[in-house]
């Protein structure tokens, strides 16, 4: 991931703006900010984040590589499209937040435990392995992310709720042993891994 | 229809609306024929309707009836349907006046009637008084037109002027037509979809108006002096070469433009390096470049710019210019897409406060930004300077000091009218000049030599006055192109910053009035804001004692003194507003249908009751323009007032003479009220200083007061607006509660 960081920066010197326009869905339009503020004003997780939308922007606009793909604040985004809805220059906020906070991850600058960043990659591990969400393996590593004690500290604090989606059959713990999966999982895996090339491709990932 | 040689009077009284319910119309009827004297005497349950005005209509064919006086609804009301060419009017208020403002109700009748009752006689007694204006018509009267600056605003007012056809005579002090317009490389697009700066078309439109049969241009020339009035300017053109060029013109648009604010008084932006800029110097850049690789005056390729806006604007400090120059985003727009369109790669930053593009400007700002120009929001600090300077700013979103290298960096500096001389300035230096100072007499000579536009010959200075930031007079009484100084108008940046589209609107505007103000010249009609009125003032100057009051006092300039020191009247500066006649000591001056007996008649027209009747008379003088329709709405409010004032509108409370004050204490009114617009700095007086001058005149009558054994507060002056139509009636009810305790006139009985 390193090598593609130096290749990003080699590519677009100084310029962060021309690097986003390439790399991040719908980066084109950054440009169009006017500096309004209005989405500022109107996410509703606003005072929980470093930077604002149009911070970001501004930021973007000014070059600040390293301090937007290191902030956490498109992680914070939780995709209330409030901002997108308000926006006078109707720039698809959320979609350029999620393409940053994507193309952050893949060079490796997300900030490093970041809850969002930590449980998307945990979702994702998960997830492509079967092609279905393991319910009880995915609670489980997310509580013992942080060790025994605590994971078991966290499970105990659950249990009620654990015990309640076991009755509903919404876990089943025979699923510690693998759990279910996509009928054609070979196929599943080549879609998967196809999709990957192609996306690494078009951004410019590919060695 | 021929004059006839003998007044015929005529009042009528409408008895509808409600008036005939309320009043004793038979009453009034009577009071109008034996106290009024007048011969014919006739009521109407609906005069303003096409039967009563036919019945009028019919007494001045038939009957040779000359003057009128209509008992009926304010003046202000109906006006169209009472309208009789050739006769002389006067209307008594009893709707709005008097059936409107008193008290409902069985136990006011007594009082209403006598309150419409004396609106009668007051009504008679002023047209018995008026003559009906003929105007002045004057067949020499000039209606070409001087268009001063050959800028676009100079060069379009020129050609609309031209279009209609009447004559235009432009001066342009360089050399070439195009002022600042011509020092372009492009401007800001006009028409949807405003995406792309286009061609000036200055170079065209100078090729018109140079060939064109009605407008003679005479370059590399200034205005060497301007006297008289409209319709009959005299100027004297003066060419580079010393050549003078005598021409006669009825009106003068002043579109003189502006100069960019100088860059020196900015050094800590730059002002004054080599590669620092302001507008005008990038624009002679782009031009020199073609459309090609825009350099710098060293001649390296330009490959990053900082547009650094608000320089020297919008400052706080009071160092440098406080307003917003209106242009200057839009500009800075445009020229970033100058660098943009020819190379997208070069770095083009637009550094902004606040980012205003008025119009549909707007959309240009988008389109720049997907050209890829780069808007900051950050106030510049320092910009220093070398090879490549250095931009030092605060980020205004991130919060942060932040410094930007460029090759070049632009100053958007403000527009500095070119309106000639401060009068402000002017005036202290004319006093001491004339109290024989020799410096201050050559401190005049120059400013009128060097800084004066227009030169004129007016004992108000040579120039039109100056709004705080020296911007040319407009807006006088709520019309844009409108100045104090008659027949003169200011277009373009002159009068206000303005960017080139706003400048094409403004001549445009300008130009229609200047042709309005050369055919009212001609026929003798008032400009705004009494305009079509056809009366003019004039002096009985056997009486005059030249005593200069009138001459110093106009608001106009309009009085001038001949060569035997007696007023001399440019009747076509006058704006009607009686102000000489207010002031005239020895009640000299006149207008044919306003004047100090068609008032003076009025105040003496009211019937003064005896003291033990306990009914105090109160005569309320409310100029024409505010206060008399605040009253009138108040009546439409059905608000109540007492009924022992006695209204009379004045054009202005500047045409009040102390005479009228002095016979109202004498014959018995227990107090005198004016009223009039809000003077001083933000004055609404429709006169300039009619207000203020009466405030004046009012607080020296005091010794007058005394004399005659009275209570100063018998006389008060108040100001009003269009609007304060409750207040209105809280000041008369106030003030009669006022007089009620200092008791009733001390006169009455005398009179």
């Amino acid at each position: 991931m390193t090598t593609a960081n130096q290749a990003a920066i080699e590519r677009y010197r100084n310029n962060f703006l021309k690097e986003v326009e390439a790399n991040v869905e719908e980066g084109h339009m950054v440009k169009m900010c006017m500096q309004c503020g209005v989405c500022a004003g109107s996410c509703p997780l606003g005072p929980h984040w470093t930077h604002s939308p149009q911070k970001i922007f501004m930021m973007i606009r000014a070059g600040k590589r390293d301090e937007v793909l290191g902030s956490d604040s498109m992680f914070m985004c939780t995709s209330c499209y409030n901002c997108m809805v308000r926006c006078p220059r109707q720039l698809p906020i959320t979609h350029i937040m999620h393409g940053l906070a994507n193309y952050a991850h893949r060079l490796g600058l997300a900030p490093k435990g970041q809850p969002t960043r930590d449980f998307a990659t945990l979702f994702w591990n998960n997830l492509s392995k079967k092609g279905r969400v393991n319910e009880l393996m995915l609670t489980l590593q997310h509580y013992f992310r942080n060790g025994l004690v605590a994971g078991i500290k966290e499970a105990m604090a659950m249990q009620g709720i654990g015990l309640g989606m076991f009755k509903a059959k919404r876990i089943n713990p025979m699923e510690i042993f693998g759990g279910h999966g996509v009928k054609d999982l070979k196929g599943f895996h080549a879609i998967i891994a196809k999709a990957k090339e192609i996306e690494d491709r078009k951004k410019g990932f590919t060695a | 229809m021929n004059a006839p040689a003998t007044p015929k009077y005529a009042a009528y009284i409408c008895s509808g609306c409600g008036i005939g319910d309320a009043m004793k119309v038979g009453q009034l009827e009577n009071i109008a024929k034996r106290e009024g004297k007048m011969t014919v005497v006739k009521s109407h349950p609906f005069l303003c309707n096409a039967e009563g005005v036919q019945l009028i209509k019919d007494d001045i064919a038939n009957e040779q009836v000359t003057h009128v006086c209509i008992a009926a609804c304010s003046r202000r009301a109906k006006t169209e349907a009472f309208q009789f060419d050739g006769v002389a009017m006067s209307r008594a208020n009893l709707r709005e006046g008097v059936l409107w403002v008193v008290a409902q109700g069985k136990e006011h009748d007594e009082v209403r009637q006598e309150m419409a009752a004396d609106y009668v006689r007051m009504g008679c007694a002023e047209v018995k008084k008026m003559k009906q204006p003929a105007g002045n018509v004057k067949e020499a009267s000039s209606k070409a037109i001087l268009v001063v600056g050959g800028g676009m605003s100079g060069m379009t007012a020129a050609l609309e002027i031209a279009e209609t056809g009447y004559e235009v005579v432009l001066v342009e002090k360089s050399g070439a037509l195009g002022g600042m317009a011509g020092n372009l490389w492009k401007r800001q697009p006009f028409k949807a979809p405003y995406a792309e700066a286009q061609d000036t078309g200055v170079a065209d439109m100078a090729a018109r108006v140079s060939s064109h049969a009605q407008i003679k241009v005479h370059l590399n020339s200034t205005l060497a002096e301007t006297s008289g009035a409209p319709g009959r300017f005299t100027v004297k053109i003066a060419q580079e070469s010393g050549a003078v060029t005598d021409v006669t013109v009825g009106a003068i648009v002043q579109a003189t433009g502006f100069t960019p604010y100088d860059m020196a008084k900015l050094p800590d932006l730059g002002g004054g390096q080599a590669n620092v800029v302001d507008q005008v110097g990038l624009e002679a850049l782009a031009k020199a470049a073609k459309g090609g690789e825009i350099k710098r005056a060293d001649g390296k390729p330009v490959k990053s710019v900082v547009f650094v806006q608000c320089a020297g604007q919008r400052d706080p400090s009071g160092q440098h210019l406080s307003y917003c120059s209106g242009h200057c985003c839009g500009t800075s727009v445009k020229q970033a897409m100058y660098f943009k369109d020819q190379n997208p790669d070069i770095d083009t930053v637009v550094m902004y406060q606040d980012l205003r593009l008025p119009g549909m400007g707007e959309d240009f700002y988008r389109s720049a930004q997907q050209k890829g120009v780069i808007f900051t929001k950050g106030k510049a600090s320092k910009v220093s300077g070398g090879d490549s300077c250095n931009v030092t700013f605060k980020d205004l979103i991130l919060d942060e000091e932040n410094t930007i290298p460029a090759d070049l960096v632009v100053l958007a500096t403000g527009q500095v009218p070119n309106a000639g001389v401060d009068l402000e300035k002017w005036n202290p230096v004319v006093t001491a000049a004339e109290g024989g100072d020799e410096a201050a007499k050559a401190q005049r000579d120059e400013m009128r030599a060097t800084q004066s536009v227009l030169k004129l010959t007016y004992r108000q200075g040579p120039d039109m006055p100056q709004f705080k930031h020296g911007f040319a007079d407009s807006h006088f009484i709520c019309f844009p192109y409108e100045t104090r100084r008659t027949g003169i108008y200011a277009a373009g940046p002159v009068r206000r910053p303005m960017d080139m589209l706003q400048a094409i609107d403004d001549a445009t505007g300008a130009a229609l009035k200047a042709i309005q103000a050369v055919e009212n010249a001609s026929v003798g009609r008032a400009a705004h804001p009494r305009s079509g009125d056809l009366s003019f003032p004039t002096a009985r100057l056997e009486g005059c004692t030249q005593c200069k009051r009138c001459t110093v006092e106009c608001p106009f300039g309009a009085i001038d003194e001949d060569e035997k020191r007696f007023p001399k009247f440019n009747e076509e500066r006058c704006r009607r507003c009686g102000t000489c006649m207010g002031a005239c000591p020895v009640r000299v001056i006149s207008f044919e249908n306003y004047s100090v007996d068609t008032v003076g008649s009025q105040v003496k027209a009211v019937e003064i009751p005896e003291e033990d009747e306990e009914k105090p008379r109160i005569l309320v003088l409310a100029c024409e323009n505010d206060a008399y329709p605040a009253l009138d709405m108040a009546g439409l409010a059905r608000m109540n007032y007492s009924a022992w004032v006695r209204v009379i509108p004045v054009r202005c409370l500047g045409s009040v003479n102390t005479i009228w004050i002095t016979d109202a204490l004498n014959s018995g009114y227990d107090g005198v009220m004016m009223m009039g617009c809000k003077k001083g700095d933000e004055y609404q007086c429709h006169f300039v200083k009619g207000s203020e001058l009466a405030h004046y005149r009012m607080s020296k009558i005091g010794d007058t007061l005394k004399q005659m054994g009275l209570e100063p507060e018998r006389v008060v002056t108040q100001e009003v607006a269009i609007t304060d139509n409750a207040r209105v009636v809280k000041l008369i009810n106030d003030y009669v509660a006022e007089l009620d305790k200092l008791g009733p006139s001390p006169m009455k009985g005398f009179g």
